[in-house]
């Protein structure tokens, strides 16, 4: 029986160096292979457990990873300013997924990124654990906190930018969120916070600065302006049909100001006092002479249909095609379908401030590596022209009037010459309207320009924009001229 | 594997090497120890508080073994206990470093922590021990149990039958071969599969002479008369029965591949081996036709990323681990293991695989190898043939369920659900292969024992090489 014993012995041997084999084969030739293949749990793990890099403000962490004492990670990611950053953060959730920067430069913060392959391999070779770059943002951490304080416990948005670089200075949301319970290590935790947050009516998660678009309504008439003025019609004193309300042609509907008052004697009024007291009639007027294809042109030189990379992702903001004249009316006052988002009118603000040129708008001054080398700094680059020196000289002019006399005063700021322009716009479905209020100081040499917007603004008056918005836009700018 | 001359040289020295013993079971213990602060470390960065009690339980339990072994079998394999050992200290091991995986989880989840299997397991370990040391002191000699050849056979049948009974049988995760007694389960097959090798060596020490010679000549084979088919018959029954009633397909390649085995030792034929092949193809296929969860399983094994989060998400996740695992595995507690379903059971070596790496389970899989070529050893040192075929079945159980349940867990083969011997949770298991472990020390004691005492006992041990 030794003959078939040892024969049998050898087959042993035989099934385990089989067994071997294939587990060389699995566990080496196609492992790379494996990791990749999607679902596969621990390849996003993997990414929960490095340490990730920071995202800074001004020298200071708002996203930064802790070492975790027990659980399951390596690292717990917390927000050391809660909600303040939250909407340009994002969160960092195992189950949810990133959002805000978190995600948008994810391959930094995680050290995937190509140009981290060195890094990765020399702590790889240290012994080291690999770690993440850091993403270092444009905000000030003044305005941010001006506008947050604002807005608090009322429903919209902050934007605030460089009008010469169009670097993010404020981006705030209202109502925001704490983003650290998103990134616990507890799951419970995770998922309670995030399901509070979903079914929340004031959609805390969404970033209303940027992903959300609203009617423009009376802030859009600075479009209309400079299509005016670019045209060679008009200048900022030419005198303009203002009657207390105008036919809508083809329509049965009346388009009436706010007063119901004719804007000037004569029912005539300037293009400079039409703004100054948003004055609608002589605006739709304006909007009917120019034709919905100057008005669209304008808009698009501003950055209108277009949408912006910062890098977190900005909606489209829409002027639209095929206006008929009483649609065209209401357009030029920023109604009927025109949709721009916070982001979009503080840059037709910023371009007016800096001279005409439309700056493409930004939140990420540098990445760094983990030894702390610049590995990329955002070098400021234009969108384009969108109307001239002279123009945009006019438009400011006019701007500084709505603040020094019209129905923005209570933006103003003493001792600094600010341009501004109130809004109202009008929802419809008899919800209240929402309250605008952009603008810019110092006006001859702009160093922040602003949008505001507060939902369902108040008052179904004019006045709300001015009475509501414009004082947190002079907050804001006052925290960045550090007045 | 082992060579005629080395067993001869074995058999000239009739050493104890009962300190080569000691010494290797302190390696094993050293080893576990090791792995128990390693996984604690790994999961938590805390060295355990309990490892002194832990260490201090390993190694009375073993120095226990250790000592009776001296006393009962102070001829046995050395090797035999301590590799046994060292399987299951790595097990508990990797059992304790999921618990803490699931008492985080449970944790995370708001729930109870649940109760720590590596302590249950430990429990299983003692009682295994317990049977180790009592097999040997009840069992003088191996050939007593010769006589209860029919007896074997048959408590094994019921032994098989036991879980398909109303009332204490248990299906757990759709195969039936449980039994449950209050909160006590366990899986009788485990045991059922000592009987039937004990039946087989019995019968076939009797029956191989006839099985051997008297043969018929047919399609160009020489084949046993079909009145000696008889065994084959009753294997290949007693496979599909369990196949069938039990949906336990492990268990059934395992018997078949068993029987197949010892039938060729007993008569040296090969073409037991050709028709044993035959009616397992038969078999297989009758099984594919007949059965969805075997073509279910055919077409996972083939087609894994098909259906990777239904019928595949087993394989696929352990898969996953593996290759998570390289060649150096992410180190004890370090990785995630607990991803894989059945983690502490069918699944435990893609737990070694993640942590311990290419490296890890080589290692592991070298100790199932020498274990088994250790017994195989004592097969052919054996000095009756019901010990060589008793030897040699025990051998060949262990290294098919290894490479049925790790083929299978590393998609080699088709996946069939079986305990890892002595590394998977569970007490029926542990505890037959402790008995296992026991046997073939018993055995490779009477080979390696000296002769009756009259004589002088160097020269004895010489005129032994000649009985060879």
């Amino acid at each position: 029986m030794n003959n078939p014993l040892r024969r049998l012995a050898g087959f042993a041997a035989f099934l385990l160096v089989a067994l071997m084999a294939n587990l060389t084969y699995v566990q080496v030739f196609k492992a790379d292979e494996l990791r990749q293949k999607p679902g596969n749990a621990r390849t996003v793990l993997a990414e929960y457990d490095r340490e990730r890099g920071t995202i800074t403000v001004g020298g200071k962490a708002i996203a930064t990873s802790k070492a975790a004492t027990g659980g399951q990670f390596a690292y717990t990611r917390v927000y050391p300013e809660g909600p303040l950053y939250a909407h340009t953060t994002g969160y960092f959730s195992l189950i949810y997924g990133a959002t805000g920067l978190e995600r948008a430069e994810n391959p930094i913060l995680s050290g995937t990124d190509d140009r981290l392959l060195v890094d990765r391999l020399t702590q790889l070779l240290a012994g080291r654990a690999p770690k993440g770059g850091s993403v270092q943002t444009t905000l000030n951490p003044a305005a941010q906190k001006a506008a947050l304080e604002q807005l608090k416990g009322r429903r919209g948005a902050v934007l605030a930018m460089d009008p010469t670089t169009g670097a993010i200075l404020a981006m705030v949301s209202s109502p925001t969120f704490d983003p650290n319970p998103l990134a616990s290590p507890q799951s419970s935790v995770e998922r309670d916070a995030y399901n509070k947050l979903q079914n929340d009516p004031a959609s805390p998660l969404l970033n209303r600065a940027i992903a959300q678009v609203y009617p423009p309504g009376s802030t859009f008439k600075l479009v209309t302006a400079a299509a005016a003025l670019s045209s060679g019609k008009y200048t900022k004193d030419s005198l303009v049909p203002a009657p207390a309300s105008i036919q809508l042609p083809l329509s049965t509907k009346k388009l009436p100001n706010y007063d119901n008052k004719a804007c000037g004697p004569n029912n005539q009024t300037t293009i400079e006092n039409a703004l100054k007291i948003s004055c609608n009639t002589a605006f739709a007027g304006l909007g009917l002479a120019l034709g919905d294809q100057a008005l669209r042109d304008q808009a698009d030189k501003f950055g209108f249909n277009s949408s912006f990379s910062l890098p977190l992702s900005s909606a489209t903001s829409v002027f639209p095609d095929n206006l008929d004249k009483a649609q065209t009316a209401l357009a030029a006052i920023g109604q009927y379908d025109v949709r721009s988002t916070i982001l979009q009118m503080a840059m037709v603000t910023s371009a007016i401030g800096n001279r005409g040129i439309v700056m493409n708008p930004y939140i990420v001054a540098q990445k760094r590596g983990p030894d702390l080398s610049v590995l990329e700094a955002t070098t400021p680059s234009e969108f384009g022209r969108a109307v001239t020196p002279q123009v945009a000289a006019e438009l400011r002019d006019m701007m500084v009037t709505v603040v020094a006399s019209g129905t923005g005063q209570r933006a103003a700021i003493s001792g600094v010459q600010v341009a501004g322009k109130t809004g109202t716009a009008q929802q419809g479905g008899g919800r209240p309207p929402h309250a605008w209020f952009v603008s810019f100081a110092p006006a001859k040499d702009p160093q922040v320009a602003v949008a505001v917007i507060l939902e369902d603004g108040g008052g179904a008056t004019e006045i709300s924009g001015g009475r509501l918005a414009a004082p947190i836009a002079r907050a804001v700018m006052e925290a960045v001229l550090k007045r | 594997m082992g060579s005629a001359n080395a067993v001869t040289v074995a058999r000239t020295t009739p050493r104890r090497r009962r300190y080569a013993e000691l010494l290797l079971l302190i390696l094993a213990i050293g080893v576990a120890a090791a792995g128990y602060v390693a996984a604690n470390l790994g999961y938590s960065g805390t060295v355990p508080t309990d490892v002194i009690s832990v260490v201090g339980a390993f190694g009375a339990l073993f120095l226990v073994a250790h000592l009776a072994v001296r006393r009962l079998a102070p001829y046995a394999d050395p090797l035999l206990l301590p590799l046994a050992a060292f399987l299951n200290l790595l097990g508990l091991v990797l059992i304790h470093r999921l618990d803490l995986a699931d008492a985080d989880r449970a944790a995370r989840a708001g729930r109870a922590v649940p109760r720590a299997d590596a302590l249950a397991q430990l429990t299983w370990t003692a009682i295994g021990v317990a049977l180790f040391i009592a097999v040997l002191f009840v069992l003088r000699d191996h050939r007593v149990l010769q006589r209860f050849t029919y007896t074997a056979l048959a408590l094994g049948i019921v032994l098989l039958l036991l879980p398909l009974l109303p009332f204490i049988g248990a299906s757990i995760n759709g195969a039936r071969l449980w039994l449950r007694v209050g909160p006590l389960s366990f899986q009788p097959a485990e045991i059922a599969k000592l009987c039937l090798i004990v039946f087989f060596a019995g019968y076939l020490v009797v029956k191989r002479e006839a099985l051997a010679t008297a043969r018929t000549h047919a399609l160009g084979l020489d084949l046993p008369r079909g009145r000696d088919l008889g065994p084959l018959l009753i294997a290949w029954a007693v496979s599909m029965g369990v196949l069938v009633f039990q949906r336990d397909l492990g268990t059934a390649v395992l018997f078949f591949g068993l029987f197949i085995a010892l039938l060729y030792v007993a008569t040296e034929r090969r073409s037991w081996l050709v028709l044993g092949g035959v009616f397992f193809v038969i078999g297989a296929t009758l099984a594919y036709f007949s059965f969805g969860h075997v073509r279910e399983r055919f077409f996972v094994w083939l087609h894994p990323f098909d259906d990777p989060a239904g019928s595949a998400f087993q394989i696929v996740q352990s898969m996953f681990g593996l290759a998570s695992g390289g060649v150096l595995g992410t180190g004890l507690g370090i990785g995630n293991p607990q991803f894989v379903p059945f983690a502490k059971t069918d699944f435990i070596m893609a737990t070694a695989g993640e942590e311990l790496g290419l490296a890890g389970v080589f290692a592991i899989l070298i100790v199932y190898a020498i274990l088994a070529q250790r017994g195989f050893r004592t097969a052919v040192a054996a000095r009756d043939a019901f010990g060589t075929l008793l030897a040699g079945g025990l051998s060949i159980v262990l290294v098919l369920q290894v490479f049925i349940v790790v083929g299978g867990v590393t998609r080699l083969i088709p996946l069939t659900g079986l305990t890892t011997p002595f590394l998977s949770y569970g007490g029926s298991s542990l505890v037959a292969n402790w008995v296992i472990i026991a046997l073939l020390m018993r055995i490779s004691d009477g080979a390696r024992r000296p002769a009756p005492p009259a004589q002088p006992s160097r020269d004895e041990a010489l005129t032994q090489v000649v009985r060879l």
